[in-house]
């Protein structure tokens, strides 16, 4: 437990760093996905520090279901907005996520033997 | 006033109560999921909403109020996304190894995400506003957002997209890849972050570590090219 605050000041820290660079150079991507750039850097260049996130990072991970319960709760607050169109949007989003898993197994997973072939 | 009104009235005005709720509602849900060997149609974020939802709407309490409590964990998300630099860490000599297939397969899932959403869209004859809010539906919520609203769709639409997108995602994948016979972890847990983000993200690390490592890696990348190729995308195919 001596580690969980130095691991969530170091979370936050990369968080604020990522948020203040996306908002600073006007980029597309999400201050936490930057945060995640930079964590992973400072992993790289210090790798020991890589044993004391463990336990902390393992239960947030192990627990990443609960972050999305309030944004899973808006929807029920706005299924209105689907409104005329719910049937087709339901049978759209469901087409259209098993299509994009299909083709990237399929292509990670072919492009993965093609390689592993040559080396071979 | 009633002694027990007069405590209500206190506690819906806290934020205790519905952070509370929510934790509660989320432990009750994992452990329900566990119980049932983490079965996919039984999703920890599906099960928490539907033990929720009913509570605020029998006590007709609105999302906003619901939302000063809850919003302690929905921030959680922004650390949360930033600690998924460990397991890309711990599994960085397998991801040195498949560089190639995760830039392809980032690629085409995302373009497969993001074009067939907008052309099924067409073919069903929706509204070009909500075609446009539907189009980032497979990428992380900020991003989406804000990707829908500088094509010109609705934002609000847009969030309920993502989120269900996610459900979707989750809840599909075991039995699809388990159908397909495909083994591959790597490209199991790719597929579901690419196609399903955060949400599908979670339930690979329910399932493997190595699926969950790269199911973050998938989201974190699908966040930054989503945002390039959904603004030339709707250009093309609307």
């Amino acid at each position: 437990m001596t580690t969980m605050l130095p691991t969530l000041g170091l979370l936050l820290g990369c968080q604020l760093f990522g948020e203040v660079a996306a908002r600073g150079l006007g980029l597309p991507i999400p201050g936490p996905v930057l945060g995640l750039v930079l964590l992973v850097f400072i992993l790289w260049t210090k790798p020991g520090v890589a044993e004391k996130l463990r336990t902390t990072v393992g239960v947030i991970l192990a627990n990443l279901s609960l972050m999305f319960v309030p944004a899973g709760v808006g929807v029920i607050g706005n299924l209105d907005v689907l409104t005329d169109d719910w049937f087709a949007l339901l049978v759209i989003l469901t087409m259209s996520t098993l299509l994009a898993m299909l083709a990237a197994v399929a292509t990670f997973i072919g492009v993965s033997r093609l390689i592993e072939g040559r080396s071979e | 006033m009633s002694g027990v009104a007069s405590l209500w009235s206190y506690l819906s005005a806290t934020p205790l109560m519905w952070l509370t709720a929510t934790v509660l509602a989320y432990l009750a849900a994992d452990t329900a999921a566990r119980r049932l060997g983490n079965a996919p149609w039984a999703n920890p974020v599906l099960l928490s909403v539907l033990l929720i939802a009913p509570v605020l709407w029998v006590t007709r309490t609105d999302y906003a109020t619901y939302f000063e409590g809850a919003q302690f964990i929905h921030f959680l998300l922004g650390p949360a996304t930033v600690a998924l630099a460990l397991p890309l860490w711990d599994n960085r000599d397998m991801i040195g190894r498949s560089v190639a297939p995760i830039l392809l397969a980032l690629l085409v899932g995302s373009l497969v995400a993001a074009g067939s959403a907008i052309l099924l869209a067409r073919v069903f004859a929706l509204p070009t506003e909500v075609i446009l809010s539907l189009a980032p539906k497979s990428t992380t919520a900020p991003v989406a957002l804000g990707v829908s609203e500088a094509v010109g769709g609705i934002p609000t639409l847009t969030a309920v997209l993502v989120i269900l997108t996610g459900i979707i995602g989750a809840v599909t994948v075991t039995p699809l890849m388990n159908m397909l016979r495909i083994t591959d972890w790597r490209a199991r847990g790719f597929a579901v972050g690419v196609a399903a983000h955060g949400i599908g993200t979670a339930r690979a690390f329910q399932v493997n570590r190595v699926a969950g490592a790269y199911a973050g890696i998938a989201m974190a990348l699908n966040a930054l090219l989503t945002s390039l190729i959904v603004p030339v995308l709707v250009r093309w195919l609307i």
